[in-house]
């Protein structure tokens, strides 16, 4: 096994264990903070197929900032193991159920996609998650897409301002 | 020598490498508590601490020995693991930043070109803002698991304000970025050491202006101190906290000082580069050694300047922070950045 397998097994099994700890923890704080492991461990994956802007960027914004405003607003809220709403046990079966079949049919469609098949992964050897291959892909082949969702951010930031404003 | 395909040789020579900084870090840090102190003194006309040695420079030892021995408290209702995770997080944030900081160029022993930079990573300054903002979760898990409303409010206050500055700092270094083309730390300061190009504050003076305003924020250094006001909020986010706890919180802000000045200095003012002064000339063990002592020249300047304002300038207002954060330094930023733009396309013609 090379280090990069090991990194990669390491690396998958927090994910998951991480992940598995977000919706299992009955604290929404751990919650939170669990799933800020999650986003680590997945910037580690980045890292692993050479895509480093990505991989911080993955911090920077998740991490650092939209898990910042989720724990406000659960600091704020004051929620504990009391006030949580218990669901039926049946509700949580259906849930689990439906999930399953879910990712059933996520995993079946990654395998069976033709751009997936016969290719391996790149690991420390592609070079699109570099910033400069990523920047010049990202303002010649999808200009439009890139500028239109920047609209888009803006459009929702003004619609944020407005409903903050009290009047 | 592979073992697991690695570099072993080179695995130990980092390894020391990040020893030596982290405690050097953590030595400056020790006596920047003691600057501190004697910094105030001298502004406030008083001799500052002189007991413990000469010149009272065996203080900061005292005073580490003092929060060692003071008995360690977890409150009853706290929440006990987030509780101690959240000084350990807010040292280990403040420290991790040094591993993209080029110390100096590089020095050959035993036959090995040695750099004096742990990671010479091609997104470095990517880097220092994605751990400048996990600091904030030292700040906010530790207020929150203090289980106490000053604490709780105090850790907000940091957090947002943390989040706020760290808008307008982005924004003040992308018109750093688009001078130099790169985001590597290495790179930017050796583009201001080519001969014939003056240092970046030269061409971003308002930039640079920007990023040290933000940069004292994002440190919580006076006016900007406000997760910590006293006088509305007893003790701020860490008043709950006791022994080498609270120490951790305190000293984790001079780290942070310390690594926000190393940044400046690469980002604006040549990093290791000696003004007036070719380097290629000079023996490659001398120079490395020079480069260092003058990267550290700057950093202690800058430190004197965070210092002198600190005891210079009483804080803001909450809302008077949020004003100069959101409506005055981001438009600033902005304007900074677009002038940058254009200037550099009228050069290229």
């Amino acid at each position: 096994m090379s280090t990069t397998d090991i990194l990669f097994y390491f690396l998958s099994a927090l994910a998951i264990f991480s992940a598995i700890m977000v919706l299992v923890s009955r604290n929404p704080v751990h919650s939170v903070l669990w799933l800020i492991l999650v986003f680590f461990a997945i910037s580690g994956h980045y890292i692993l197929l050479n895509a480093q802007f990505l991989a911080i960027v993955n911090l920077i914004v998740y991490a650092g900032a939209i898990m910042v405003l989720f724990l406000f607003v659960i600091m704020l809220m004051n929620l504990n193991a009391e006030a949580e709403p218990q669901k039926h046990m049946w509700m949580k079966l259906a849930g689990v159920i439906s999930g399953g079949c879910f990712l059933m049919v996520l995993v079946s469609l990654v395998r069976q996609a033709t751009d997936m098949q016969n290719k391996s992964v790149l690991m420390k050897t592609g070079d699109i998650g570099l910033i400069k291959n990523l920047g010049k892909a990202l303002f010649s082949d999808y200009v439009v897409p890139f500028e239109i969702s920047s609209v888009l951010f803006l459009s929702a930031m003004v619609g944020a301002v407005v409903i903050g404003k009290k009047d | 020598m592979t073992l697991l395909t690695i570099d072993w040789l080179l695995f130990t020579e980092k390894l020391v490498l990040i020893a030596i900084i982290v405690f050097a870090s953590l030595g400056i840090a020790l006596y920047t508590t003691f600057a501190e102190r004697k910094v105030a003194a001298i502004l406030q006309d008083r001799p500052g601490p002189n007991r413990a040695g000469p010149f009272g420079l065996f203080q900061p030892f005292a005073d580490g020995l003092k929060l060692i021995m003071k008995e360690e408290i977890i409150p009853n209702t706290a929440n006990k693991g987030l509780f101690i995770l959240g000084p350990g997080l807010a040292m280990t944030a403040a420290l991790m930043t040094c591993a993209v900081i080029p110390w100096s160029s590089h020095v050959t022993l035993f036959n090995r070109n040695i750099d004096l930079q742990v990671a010479d990573i091609n997104i470095g300054i990517l880097y220092v803002f994605g751990v400048v903002s996990m600091g904030v979760y030292g700040i906010m898990i530790g207020g929150w698991a203090s289980n106490n409303k000053f604490s709780l409010m105090a850790a907000l206050r940091g957090a947002s304000q943390a989040i706020s500055y760290e808008l307008a700092m982005g924004l003040a270094l992308i018109a750093v970025l688009m001078i130099s083309g790169s985001l590597s730390l290495k790179t930017i300061v050796d583009q201001q050491m080519q001969p014939g190009r003056l240092w970046n504050i030269a061409y971003q003076p308002l930039g640079f202006l920007i990023f040290f305003i933000c940069a004292m924020a994002e440190c919580n250094r006076t006016p900007f101190d406000l997760p910590e006001a006293e006088n509305e909020l007893n003790f701020g986010y860490h008043q709950e906290y006791s022994s080498m706890k609270l120490g951790f919180y305190l000293f984790s802000e001079y780290v942070n000082m310390i690594m926000s000045s190393a940044v400046m200095a690469c980002l604006f003012f040549g990093g290791f580069d000696i003004p007036f002064l070719d380097e290629k000339t000079l023996a490659p063990n001398l120079a490395a050694v020079l480069g260092v002592a003058a990267l550290l020249t700057k950093i202690v300047i800058f430190i004197f300047v965070f210092m002198w304002i600190r005891w210079t300038i009483p804080r803001f207002r909450y809302d008077q922070l949020m004003n100069l954060g959101w409506k005055k330094l981001i438009p600033l930023a902005l304007l900074n950045m677009l002038l940058t733009g254009a200037f550099i396309l009228w050069k290229q013609g």
